[in-house]
This record gives structure tokens, C-alpha cells and sequence, in this order.
């Protein structure tokens, strides 16, 4: 029963309660992003470690935050664990850092993590927390990865800045542009949607 | 009573603890994050001054500048930061010389949050490929209306503001340095 409702915690980020397919939250960073799969690859990254580090601790704290102030105290914490991401980039990759610009330190405002500290980690305990976290980065970063994969293949021919399509083939540069992210994004839901009715049906 | 103090108190603990974390990783990182940002400095003075082979690094009155040498070890021009307020932000300029302050061999825009698209795009090359070659005797002009004089660039449409405002920055500092440099060398 308890090894279950570990795995249940853990597996829904990945589809069912899926934050960007299901809970569509964070779609900003998402859309600007996933032009080339090595942003996706580090913003995932980055993502899955500020969820886990801050479910640790404001599950390590939630008896001791009082309600007023509790948004307040997740804001310091989800920012303490995003700006040491953005050093981090900064000084081991400097040229993703200035690829991702802005976006890493807008981690901060992702409604996926305050949504995760605020509705789960808040209330349950730090083990699970931490698997909820890490659960809802990965569900984060495969649909992140599966856009940017997408969207650099058919919008510039490479794939990880190698080119894999003959030079014959002409890029659809709308699919570098926000348009493009749409695009593939709606097909993306359309595609889980109906892979949803087919297993209930 | 107890209970704002009990606020208080948690939020102070919280703030501490987190300060505490971030200086460290601030520490730990801070050597590194510096010596990228001199990496990149250094790689965009080799582009701009193609016969730079060597760069003397020299402080002149607060400012660092950059000497750059050909293979002979000949001065062939000098690179420094100008830095000054844009429409939006603080502005950061990479600008290389020739070796008597009145040609410049091109800008490389190091730092800038003016806005996306309007004056965000003193970034994109066609802005700087105007400041290759360019004259700076007396000054650089800003002009709107096609450029004539050889010290003249044309303003991004619709970002008059950021182009005026970087065009003032390089030329402020040029002036800045000439100065200095005339100074140092009586």
C-alpha cells in the first residue's frame, strides 16, 4: 500500500497530472525555450533540481511557516535554489546561460513550483515531497525535450546543433518561432488526449 | 503578539539561511564566472582586430584597458568597456580602436536590456557592422536620415533613443581614454 502510494506520487508528474500537458502551467518559459534541445536539456535540468530542493525544505518547514506568511517563505526559497542554478550556469556553462538569458532566474516565477510548495509539498511529508518534485521535473523536462526536439529538426535541420537532414531540405522557420511552439504544442495535447479516450474507451 | 513575533522570527530564520546559501554558491563561483566573462571579452577583441595576436592587459586611471599586439609585439589598437545608461538599463560596450584612438575596428555589445525587437536590436549585426572602420574624428554621429561622413551610422528605425544613447557611450569613453592616454604619455 505505501510502496504504491510512493510510486503513484512519483508517476503522476510524468502524465496523468503532467504540469505542462495536464495542469498547463509554466507554458512561458516553455514556449521561449525549446528552440534547441540543448536549451531544453538544461532548463529541464534546472527545473527538476529548484522542485526537489525546495519541496525538501518546505516540507522540512511546513510546521513551523505560519499561514500568513507562507507564500512569502516559499518565494525566498524557490528564488535561493533558482539564483544558485542561474551562478551555477553562469560559471560552469557560460554559453548556455547566455542562450537560456532571462528564463533561468524567471524559474522563479514558475507557477509550477510555487504551485507544487503551495498544494503538495506544504502538507506532506519531505520523502514524498521530494518524489512529487522530482516526478513533476521529469514530466516537466520529457515534454520540454519532445518540443525542442521536434522544433529543432523541422525549424533549422540539426539536432543538438549537428545537421542530420540532407541540405535539400528547406527549415520551416516558423517552427524556431513562437508560432511554431504552438503548433507543436496543440498537437502534442491533441496527440495525449486522444491516447487518454482510447485507453478509458 | 506571539503570533507576529513568531512571523517575524520564522521569516528572519528563512531570509538568514538563504543568504547564507546563496553567498557561498556566490563565492564558490564567483572566480569562474569572472574569468568566463574575460574569456569572452578576449574572444571578441581576436574578432573585431583580426591582427591582434597578443592582449596587454594595463589599468588606467580605474579603467582597464586592453592593448592589443600583433605577433612583432607592435601596438596595433586598444579595447575597452564602455558602459553607460541606456533607454532601459545599464548599456555594456566592447569597443576596439586602431592604435591612435581615431578609427575604430568594431563594437561588440557585451551587456544590454533595452527593449526586445525595438532597441534590443543594437545586438544584431547590421547595427554593429556599422561601427567597422568607422571614423571617430571628432565624434561619431547618429543620423536618421542616410548615412554621408565617414564618422556617421544610421539609427535603428523606431530605436532612435537606444542607438543615440549607445553611439554617446562609445564616444564618451573614446574621449575618456584619448584624454587619459595623452595624459599618461606627457
Amino acid at each position: 500500500m505505501r510502496v504504491n502510494n510512493i510510486n503513484r506520487e512519483f508517476n503522476k508528474g510524468l502524465w496523468e497530472a503532467n504540469p505542462l500537458m495536464r495542469q498547463l502551467l509554466g507554458m512561458c518559459s516553455t514556449l521561449a525555450i525549446t528552440t534547441t534541445v540543448m536549451n531544453a536539456i538544461f532548463m529541464g535540468l534546472g527545473v527538476i533540481f529548484v522542485l526537489i530542493c525546495s519541496a525538501f525544505f518546505v516540507s522540512l518547514i511546513r510546521k513551523i511557516v505560519p499561514q500568513e506568511v507562507r507564500i512569502a517563505v516559499y518565494a525566498v526559497i524557490i528564488a535561493t535554489f533558482v539564483t544558485i542554478v542561474d551562478i551555477f550556469f553562469k560559471a560552469k556553462f557560460p554559453l548556455v546561460s547566455k542562450a537560456l538569458g532571462p528564463y533561468v532566474p524567471l524559474i522563479i516565477v514558475n507557477c509550477i513550483i510555487l504551485g507544487r510548495c503551495e498544494g503538495f509539498s506544504s502538507r506532506n511529508s519531505i520523502l514524498v515531497s521530494m518524489l512529487d518534485g522530482l516526478g513533476m521535473g521529469l514530466g516537466y523536462s520529457w515534454v520540454l525535450l519532445v518540443l525542442a526536439i521536434l522544433r529543432e529538426i523541422l525549424g533549422s535541420g540539426k539536432l543538438l546543433g549537428i545537421s542530420i537532414l540532407p541540405n535539400s531540405y528547406n527549415p520551416l522557420i516558423v517552427m524556431v518561432l513562437p508560432a511554431g511552439a504552438f503548433l507543436i504544442l496543440g498537437l502534442l495535447l491533441a496527440i495525449m488526449n486522444s491516447i487518454d479516450i482510447k485507453r478509458e474507451g | 503578539m506571539i503570533k507576529n513575533i513568531k512571523i517575524v522570527a520564522v521569516l528572519t530564520f528563512i531570509c538568514i539561511l538563504c543568504a547564507f546559501l546563496l553567498s557561498l554558491v556566490n563565492i564558490l563561483a564567483r572566480d569562474e564566472i569572472e574569468k568566463n566573462q574575460r574569456r569572452e571579452i578576449e574572444e571578441a577583441i581576436f574578432n573585431l582586430s583580426p591582427l591582434t595576436k597578443r592582449i596587454e592587459i594595463f589599468s588606467l586611471d580605474n579603467d582597464k584597458v586592453y592593448r592589443l599586439l600583433d605577433q612583432d609585439n607592435n601596438l596595433v589598437g586598444y579595447g575597452f568597456i564602455a558602459q553607460g545608461n541606456g533607454y532601459q538599463g545599464t548599456i555594456k560596450i566592447l569597443v576596439v580602436t586602431n592604435q591612435s584612438l581615431d578609427e575604430l575596428e568594431g563594437i561588440e555589445i557585451i551587456e544590454s536590456s533595452e527593449t526586445p525587437g525595438l532597441g534590443g536590436r543594437i545586438r544584431e549585426e547590421f547595427f554593429k557592422d556599422q561601427f567597422k572602420k568607422l571614423k571617430v574624428q571628432p565624434q561619431i554621429e547618429c543620423v536618421k536620415d542616410g548615412k554621408k561622413k565617414a564618422n556617421q551610422i544610421q539609427a535603428i528605425t523606431s530605436a532612435t533613443i537606444s542607438s543615440r544613447l549607445a553611439v554617446d557611450i562609445v564616444n564618451q569613453k573614446i574621449k575618456d581614454i584619448r584624454d587619459n592616454i595623452n595624459n599618461e604619455s606627457k
